[in-house]
């Protein structure tokens, strides 16, 4: 199980790069146009990234961060979630690159392999930049009465972050 | 302008912080650290992001996105009652689907967005329960290989950075679980 899981990436290329070949696309001008793309994304979310790492490293300096995970640590903690992952939870559905970003700092900071830095891995790969998505798709067909979109949306990013600790609790 | 809010207020609050704990000076680096940090992440990074996104374009051009959002249909004729009926309409929320299943964001976004235009012709001002259920299967994350975030651990020196792939999979699921059953049984309370 664990050598699938770090042989995923070389077997789901290869797998692709053959079903895309049997189907005769061409293969390699597909990898590079999308790669292209990558790097178009990429460039989006570079000063965004600057603009945020930069606060997050200033509010991490001046304690800020420290107090207001302290305070909260009780109500985090009852929920099974370190209290360090707060900012997180709070920018994840406002901001795609300003999670990235702080989410990245934990990352780096604790470790990929400590319990909280997969947890923070965990919640960025299960939740989405809600806010972003509702105001995208109602802007677009012009509706102003979102009804209940939002809450219900908010219910599965809180389950998500919730589930988040305990699946790598569990798994790991 | 929400993130101009939350920016604004987390720079202000790390001076008045810093200079209220003494620690001026910390915050000032921090600044020039920051900012460092992030070129260095996005440098990082950039080699499996661009891997990634050639190796989708691939999925996309081969008809694997178009054969998965075909396995989708029967799930998503119960998700979508109201337009179960309307293949245009069932079409686009399939393509919607896979896409955001294999990961392309860039796809998904515009095939969702047809099939939010084409569930509302009417051009109401008021969300249909469709178009809600449609909003928040978009805004919960079902990518089967987060491939930005397993970038983000190889770049902090992690050995297997999909290692988290069960645990992605069981916290997205319990995410559009609940963002579905939550819609389901607001649909009920909450009259338009």
């Amino acid at each position: 199980m664990e050598l699938l899981f770090t042989m995923i990436v070389p077997l789901t290329i290869a797998a692709v790069a053959l079903y895309g070949a049997g189907r005769r696309v061409d293969v390699y001008a597909a990898l590079v146009r999308g790669a292209a793309s990558g790097l178009e994304t990429l460039a989006r979310i570079v000063p965004a990234l600057i603009g945020l790492l930069a606060a997050v490293y200033m509010l991490r300096a001046s304690g800020a961060l420290e107090w207001a995970a302290q305070a909260l640590a009780p109500l985090m903690e009852s929920l099974g979630l370190p209290p360090e992952l707060l900012p997180l939870m709070l920018v994840r559905p406002v901001s795609g690159s300003a999670a990235l970003g702080v989410g990245s700092e934990l990352i780096a900071r604790f470790g990929p392999d400590s319990t909280l830095g997969r947890t923070a891995a965990v919640m960025l790969g299960s939740t989405e930049t809600t806010f972003y998505t509702v105001a995208v798709y109602f802007s677009a067909v012009g509706v102003t009465r979102s009804r209940y979109a939002i809450p219900a949306a908010l219910c599965a990013d809180l389950a998500g972050f919730l589930a988040s600790a305990w699946a790598v609790r569990l798994l790991f | 302008m929400a993130m101009t809010v939350i920016w604004t207020g987390m720079v202000v609050i790390s001076v008045l912080f810093g200079l209220s704990c003494g620690r001026g000076p910390e915050v000032a680096a921090a600044a020039m650290e920051g900012t460092s940090a992030a070129v260095e992440l996005c440098l990082s990074i950039a080699g499996m992001m661009c891997l990634w996104s050639g190796v989708m374009e691939i999925m996309r051009q081969s008809g694997l996105a178009a054969g998965l959002s075909r396995l989708l249909g029967p799930v998503l004729r119960r998700l979508f009652p109201q337009v179960a009926a309307d293949h245009d309409v069932m079409d686009s929320i399939s393509a919607n689907v896979s896409a955001n299943l294999l990961g392309l964001g860039n796809a998904a976004t515009p095939l969702g967005l047809e099939a939010a235009r084409r569930m509302s012709p009417d051009r109401s001002d008021t969300a249909s329960d469709a178009l809600c259920m449609l909003v928040v299967c978009n805004t919960a994350s079902i990518q089967l290989i987060p491939t930005t975030v397993a970038s983000v651990r190889a770049a902090a020196g992690c050995a297997a950075p999909f290692d988290i792939l069960p645990a992605v999979w069981l916290a997205s699921g319990v995410s559009i679980a609940v963002g579905v059953a939550a819609c389901k049984l607001m649909a009920r309370l909450w009259r338009s």
